[in-house]
């Protein structure tokens, strides 16, 4: 016991000496720090209903944000960082966040469905705004002045009659307390300095430069190594671990072993890795075999689906088929795909004093902390979840799995922080993967050549199994000796996202069938978005052709909505389309492909196209050039949803391109990037991306809105160089009937 | 200069039992231009020695077996993977992480040039990206498109930022030829 003090005294010390590195790092609670900094950090989490929760001012006048929010690469630090700025007319410069932390934010559930500047962003918006009144309130006595005589810059408020007063003199570091009303008068879009900018991301520069900025490197005095040794399959039992042999290797600390779970502790990282090698090699298990395989995988979906629940259904659309000029059918299908992190799930966890932290790269701290106090029967209140950067993650990866990992480890080493790591095989085998699906679709077109009936059968496992609270949702709970069981959620509305047409259709039927599929699934990047866009964008290209339409004009006759209407027709401005000569496909070995979809049916509007140059001697397809248009209405950041939505397209054209997730009876066999190729550099396409920015809507979320449509445009531009329909992903080259072409 | 490691010197842990490694070796090395005597075992991939022993954030764990990039450094100014190759084995050379491009803390043209191009979203390969980069402009100082792609190829970026990563790259070759 002695000695566990000591070593707590160590880290105090170090906290204490790198407080700078502990704001970036959000390390531990803020008892340790230095009393200066007190004042923005060390407070219990605020009620969110009063600015304090959203909006700091320290003495120093530095504006801190605090959001439930998770920065995952997509840049959202900076854009909440902007609007903030921008209600309280502060310099980028002077302002801080503090992101997704049980100790110190909001409970904002989970970063993902492109929600955090819908939810998050307008949380701050409203408190800044809020704050603005109440310091334009103070400012008013204190210079003597009308409210509506005063402006604001740089956090520094000046009347009319020239005087001025700072934020920061206002407040006196006190904490606002005052109740966010939402009637606080907001700044009207013709103000806006910051809003919309390309402003840079700061932590673009930390990532350059090697500073400290991932979860991988937090290094905290006298961390000791963990690895997991995960079955070799789905749902295997342990029956012999080489415990004496392996516990004999240098610098092992533990082995540790609770039902099919076991794990080994190491001093150095390298030492660790190498016991779970040697216990990887001879350990034996039990296993199940994996059913249905590949082969039978779609036969099996269609005869395993459920009855089907409707989704939609808005008028007869069995008449109007009957009633239609002609009728067309066609089935698609996606395999699971993975979210494939360069950077393997990472955590770690510190039991100390009764108390669990624990730091990790979830999109929900909050969940993640529910879950872990279920699986380890330790009250809420004293667990404590940080969020530190990792590797994009995409979706529901390995991040909440490790952490629970860490933590069921840190139990067993208490007083020592437990850094688990990943190995590139694990993430690849063990996160939960997108959802295999399968879509029929079926329509009519009436003698105007025109859309009259739209049917659509989905099948599809689940889109979300993130853990929300349920132990048996994380890896290791369900292998424990006393398991917790995993619960799938059912008829969920991730796998129907984006089914509904957008267009102007007379009749649209929409069923899901749900399956219960062989792999572990979960929300990847726009969940059944992406295969429900790549199947009705893939499908309008066909009725196009069918009904002897430009497959744009096409969409444009069958759209009411103006937004839709004005991507699509920039597109065409800017990316050029058909300009007469790639009509029917006839221009050398070259092909372009149109698909649109406004995400979610209430988000952003995004029209794609994308160019193929094929070789017939080679019988390969290069995907040239994706040009992208985006309606994201407010936009927040310029820069920030261009990238977002040129690498939303270019991660969507490598699902679409390539990506498969191989496994046989014995496991998956897709365990690391030789076996689940990715886009490379010399194959990745140009990318172009344009936006219309409209400052007086709401701005709406850019992260997912590239993942559909991009596939369907692939899709169609192979079809306009080649002549071949690919209705089945991924779109190899070999699916191509290349006799055709000659 | 030679630097004994703190993190070696204090490696105790008095209060775990843990089996003493009798195969560590004594490796002396060149990083980032200054000489480091390290004790650890001789076929510990360098990427552990760079990130553990020194404590360099720069090379990544990705894959560990040189199929994705993130744990690029340069051996004697060549990009290299250094998750399979050892500690031991690096020593020949002379070894620069991301950390060495930066002088006094002030980016390097190359650096400078990603971060003016936010040629990033997660940034986890910028490190595989930069040392690539920095090794490709130092042979050829024009490089094409199609050199520029060769050059990046080992390296995975799974966040689709391969456009603006080009384009850093070509800016920062155009301040080289200034």
């Amino acid at each position: 016991m002695r000695k566990v003090k000591s070593f707590s005294a160590t880290r105090r010390a170090f906290l204490k000496s790198s407080g700078h590195l502990l704001i970036g790092f959000q390390l531990l609670p803020a008892l340790v720090f230095d009393p200066k900094q007190t004042d923005i950090i060390n407070n219990p989490v605020a009620d969110a209903k009063v600015i304090d929760a959203w909006i700091r001012f320290d003495t120093a006048g530095i504006l801190t944000v605090i959001t439930g929010k998770m920065e995952l690469g997509q840049g959202i630090k900076t854009a909440l960082m902007q609007i903030a700025a921008e209600e309280l007319d502060v310099a980028m410069k002077d302002v801080r966040i503090i992101i997704a932390d049980t100790g110190q934010t909001q409970d904002e559930r989970y970063t993902a469905g492109s929600g955090s500047i819908e939810g998050s962003g307008n949380s701050i918006r409203n408190a800044a705004a809020e704050a603005r009144k109440y310091l334009l309130q103070l400012a008013a006595k204190e210079l003597n002045a009308k409210v509506e005589n005063l402006t604001v810059s740089n956090g520094i408020v000046k009347s009319t009659n020239s005087k001025t007063i700072a934020y920061k003199d206002l407040i006196k570091g006190k904490r606002l307390e005052t109740e966010v009303t939402g009637k606080a008068p907001l700044k009207k879009p013709a103000e806006y300095k910051l809003i919309g900018k390309a402003i840079p991301r700061a932590d673009i520069t930390t990532m350059a430069l090697a500073r400290q900025h991932y979860i991988q490197d937090l290094r905290l005095p006298e961390m000791v190594h963990a690895r997991i040794l995960r079955p070799p399959v789905y749902n295997a039992k342990l029956e012999m671990l080489p415990k004496e042999e392996v516990s004999k290797l240098p610098g092992i600390l533990k082995i540790v072993v609770n039902g099919n779970f076991a794990a080994v502790i190491a001093r150095d990282e390298y030492q660790c890795v190498k016991a779970w090698n040697a216990l990887k090699e001879k350990a034996q298990w039990q296993t199940s075999l994996i059913s249905p395989l590949p082969k039978e995988l779609y036969d099996t979906i269609l005869k395993t689906g459920s009855a089907g629940e409707t989704v939609e259904e808005n008028a007869s659309v069995d008449k109007n088929l009957s009633e239609a000029a002609f009728t067309h059918e066609a089935v698609y299908k996606r395999p699971y795909h993975m979210h494939g992190s360069i950077g393997p799930s990472c955590a770690i966890a510190l039991w100390e004093n009764e108390m669990l932290t624990v730091w990790s790269h979830s999109q929900g701290v909050y969940p993640l902390r529910k879950t872990i106090s279920a699986m380890l029967e330790v009250p809420e209140s004293k667990i404590h979840i940080i969020g530190i950067p990792g590797a994009g993650c995409y979706g529901h990866n390995g991040a909440d799995d490790v952490a629970g990992d860490a933590a069921l480890l840190a139990i067993e080493m208490p007083g020592r922080p437990v850094r688990v790591q990943w190995m590139r095989e694990d993430e690849h085998k063990w996160e939960p993967y997108g959802s295999a699906m399968i879509l029929h679709l079926k329509g009519g077109i009436d003698a105007k050549g025109k859309v009259n009936a739209w049917k659509t059968d989905i099948w599809s496992d689940t889109h979300s199994t993130r853990p929300g609270g349920n132990a048996g949702h994380l890896l290791a709970a369900r292998d424990l000796e006393k398991p917790f069981s995993f619960k799938s959620g059912g008829f969920s509305g991730g796998s129907h996202r984006n089914s509904v047409p957008l267009y102007d259709f007379q009749a649209k039927k929409i069923v899901l069938h749900d399956f219960k599929g062989p792999l572990r699934s979960s929300a990847l990047r726009s969940l059944g978005a992406y295969a429900n866009i790549f199947a009705l964008e893939s499908f309008m290209d066909e009725l196009a052709v069918k009904a002897g339409k430009d497959p744009v004009q096409f969409r444009l006759d069958h759209l009411k909505d103006e937004r839709a209407k004005a991507v699509i027709n920039m597109l065409v401005e800017k990316g050029g389309w058909r300009k007469g000569k790639a009509r029917a496909g006839k221009v050398e070995n070259f092909g372009e492909g149109f698909a649109f979809a406004q995400y979610k049916n209430n988000a952003a509007y995004f029209a794609v196209k994308a160019e193929v140059k094929i070789d017939p001697k080679e019988k390969t397809y290069r995907v040239t050039k994706l040009t992208g248009v985006i309606d994201t209405g407010q936009t927040i950041n310029s820069d920030g949803v261009i990238n977002q939505t040129s690498g939303g397209m270019i991660q969507a054209a490598s699902w679409t391109m390539l990506e498969e997730v191989k496994y046989d009876q014995n496991g998956i066999t897709s365990t690391s990037w030789e076996t689940y190729p990715i886009l490379r550099f010399e194959e990745v396409p140009d990318t172009e991306v344009f936006i219309i920015d409209h400052p007086d809507k709401e701005p709406l979320g850019a992260g997912e809105a590239a993942q559909g449509p991009t596939s369907a445009a692939i899709a169609n531009a192979i079809f306009n160089a080649t002549g071949s329909r690919l209705r089945e992903l991924p779109l190899l080259p070999e699916k191509i009937d290349w006799e055709k072409i000659s | 200069m030679h630097r004994q490691l703190k993190k070696q010197a204090s490696c105790v842990l008095p209060d775990i039992g843990f089996n003493r490694n009798d195969m560590a070796e004594l490796i002396e090395i060149k990083v980032n231009g200054e000489k480091h005597r390290i004790e650890a075992e001789p076929d510990m991939p360098l990427l552990y020695l760079l990130r553990n022993n020194l404590e360099l954030n720069g090379p990544k764990y990705g894959c560990g077996i040189e199929r994705c990039g993130s744990c690029m450094v340069l051996l004697n100014g060549k990009a290299q993977p250094s998750c399979v190759i050892p500690g031991a084995a690096a020593a020949v050379y002379e070894v620069t992480t991301l950390e060495g491009l930066a002088k006094n803390g002030k980016p390097d043209l190359v650096q400078e040039a990603f971060i003016e191009e936010q040629a990033a979203q997660c940034g986890y390969c910028l490190n595989g990206m930069i040392m690539s980069a920095q090794a490709l402009l130092a042979e050829n100082k024009n490089p094409s498109d199609i050199e520029i792609r060769q050059a990046l190829n080992r390296v995975l970026c799974r966040c689709g930022t391969h456009t603006r990563i080009i384009r850093a790259v070509k800016r920062a070759a155009a301040k080289m030829n200034v």
